[in-house]
């Protein structure tokens, strides 16, 4: 009998876990335990959902600790909670808290405009935001665990979720008809890392799980996310910015669920009060933009 | 053989590769009537509570108690302890297996592990088998017709059985090796109804 050091495939293993379901954005344990109580896979502890970070402008940072602890004792499902993109010390903070996933996001204001976290460096694991595959493989080669197609966070618009989730699959399936010899070139051109380009050609999807993430608000836009591809789905500002917290994150657990049966999708739809106030990503001036954020 | 996984939530896509690579026919279960015709089910890892939640929602608690009366069930990990009597806390249960589970055992995400350990009741036992654990329960008592089959090195117990009933507090289906899902397809061709 050996014990093993825990590696990646630990990390990487409770992202397999979370696959088909929704994870949450909470502000307080309250919250942390609606979302509990309405079958969400896990929560991400924040001080203000995007729309709240959008709307106060200012610099958006890692939650106060004491937070993240009170958020970690009222629910049995993983916690989750952000640091700043580069900001390492922050994720060092979060990760001897005992959160069971940082989130190295887009949504808080970066640290570092040219280079993101070692994420190898820690025991903790990594979910990080991307546009596209060549984002998304520099971000797994810097050692995150799990992945998100960004959209654009606080907006309850899905229009960025889909391009972003097209972009990955639609590249990946570019990859897969490439003979051999212009893998080289294709890992160039989307500066992603030659041998995982290789081992996505290969598997025919990302290494690590993807969730959509960034504007998703009804059960109807977690479906198609669903169908276009992803594992599971985060909902940020959808949830506690409509009409009926409770009622709509059971639903939008529901759709992740049976997001191939209209059916259930149309019952899960009705009655849910109103929607998060959405703002258009389209018509975002450029520096409101978080998902531009990342390199 | 019809081998159907419980697809609500979890890892549920890796119980069906394995499956499909020892031949068998496998469904995904969403609905009572999915599980028409199946001879076995697997109750994958995943969030126990959203897991049970969603069956609670449809109407899925009552016809998977019935369905392991007579046929073989494998709950993984957050399967498993649906499978329990008990977990110690207030969440929906199948109840079907006289176990007691304590879920998150080891901690959190940051003391999750694996493990070689060597499975006596597995095809060539000889071969150590790798065990991975993340954020995983402990089978804390046993009782009644159920046993416990495996424990890790310190003695707490991973692995219990109740005639067809089969609970791991680990995760087979994230390894290549199959010897545990060959097992509970025997499992399912048995006599045994506990």
């Amino acid at each position: 009998m050996e014990e093993l050091v825990s590696g990646f495939a630990v990390k990487k293993g409770l992202a397999e876990m979370l696959k088909g379901g929704v994870i949450m954005d909470v502000v307080t344990a309250d919250q942390a335990k609606i979302a509990e109580d309405a079958g969400a896979v896990a929560v991400m502890a924040l001080e203000r959902v995007p729309a709240d970070i959008r709307a106060d402008g200012g610099i958006a940072r890692m939650s106060d600790p004491e937070l993240v602890l009170k958020i970690m004792e009222a629910v049995s499902i993983p916690v989750m909670a952000k640091c700043r993109i580069g900001h390492f010390v922050e994720a060092q903070i979060l990760e001897s808290l005992g959160v069971d996933y940082i989130d190295e996001s887009e949504v808080l204001t970066p640290a570092d405009e040219a280079y993101h976290i070692n994420k190898h460096d820690f025991k903790v694991p990594f979910v990080c935001g991307c546009r596209n595959l060549g984002e998304a493989l520099r971000r797994i080669g810097e050692g995150a665990a799990m992945m998100r197609t960004k959209g654009e966070p606080g907006t309850g618009d899905v229009v960025e979720a889909v391009r972003h989730a097209r972009s990955v699959y639609g590249d990946i399936r570019h990859l897969q008809s490439l003979p051999a010899e212009e893998v080289m070139t294709f890992a160039k051109n989307i500066q992603a890392p030659y041998e995982l380009c290789l081992q996505v050609r290969e598997l025919g999807a990302l290494p690590v799980v993807n969730f959509a993430a960034g504007g998703i608000a009804t059960p109807a836009d977690a479906a198609l996310m669903m169908q276009l591809g992803v594992d599971g789905i985060f909902v940020g500002s959808g949830i506690f910015k409509s009409g009926d917290p409770s009622k709509r994150a059971q639903a939008i657990v529901k759709a992740t669920t049976h997001y191939n049966e209209p059916k259930i999708l149309a019952e899960v739809s009705r009655n849910l009060g109103e929607a998060m106030v959405g703002r258009s990503a389209v018509n975002l001036p450029d520096v409101e933009k978080m998902a531009e954020r990342g390199w | 053989m019809k081998i159907g996984v419980l697809a609500l939530q979890g890892d549920f896509r890796e119980h069906r590769i394995s499956l499909e690579k020892l031949g068998a026919d496998v469904k995904e279960v969403r609905l009572p009537e999915h599980l028409e015709g199946l001879q076995g089910l697997i109750i994958p890892g995943g969030e126990s509570t959203t897991i049970g939640k969603l069956m609670v929602a449809y109407g899925l608690l009552e016809p998977i108690r019935a369905f392991g009366q007579t046929r073989a069930v494998w709950g993984t990990c957050a399967g498993a302890i649906l499978l329990a009597k008990e977990v110690g806390r207030d969440q929906p249960l199948l109840g079907l297996m006289d176990m007691e589970i304590e879920r998150n055992a080891f901690g959190r995400q940051i003391d999750s592990f694996e493990i070689e350990i060597i499975v006596p009741f597995l095809q060539s036992p000889e071969e150590p088998y790798h065990l991975t654990f993340i954020r995983g329960p402990i089978i804390n008592r046993v009782w009644g017709e159920a046993q416990a089959m495996l424990s890790l090195p310190d003695g707490r117990a991973i692995a219990a059985r109740q005639g067809k009933l089969f609970a791991t507090s680990f995760h087979p289906e994230l390894t290549n090796d199959l010897r545990f899902h060959q097992y509970f397809l025997e499992l399912t061709k048995s006599e045994s109804t506990g």
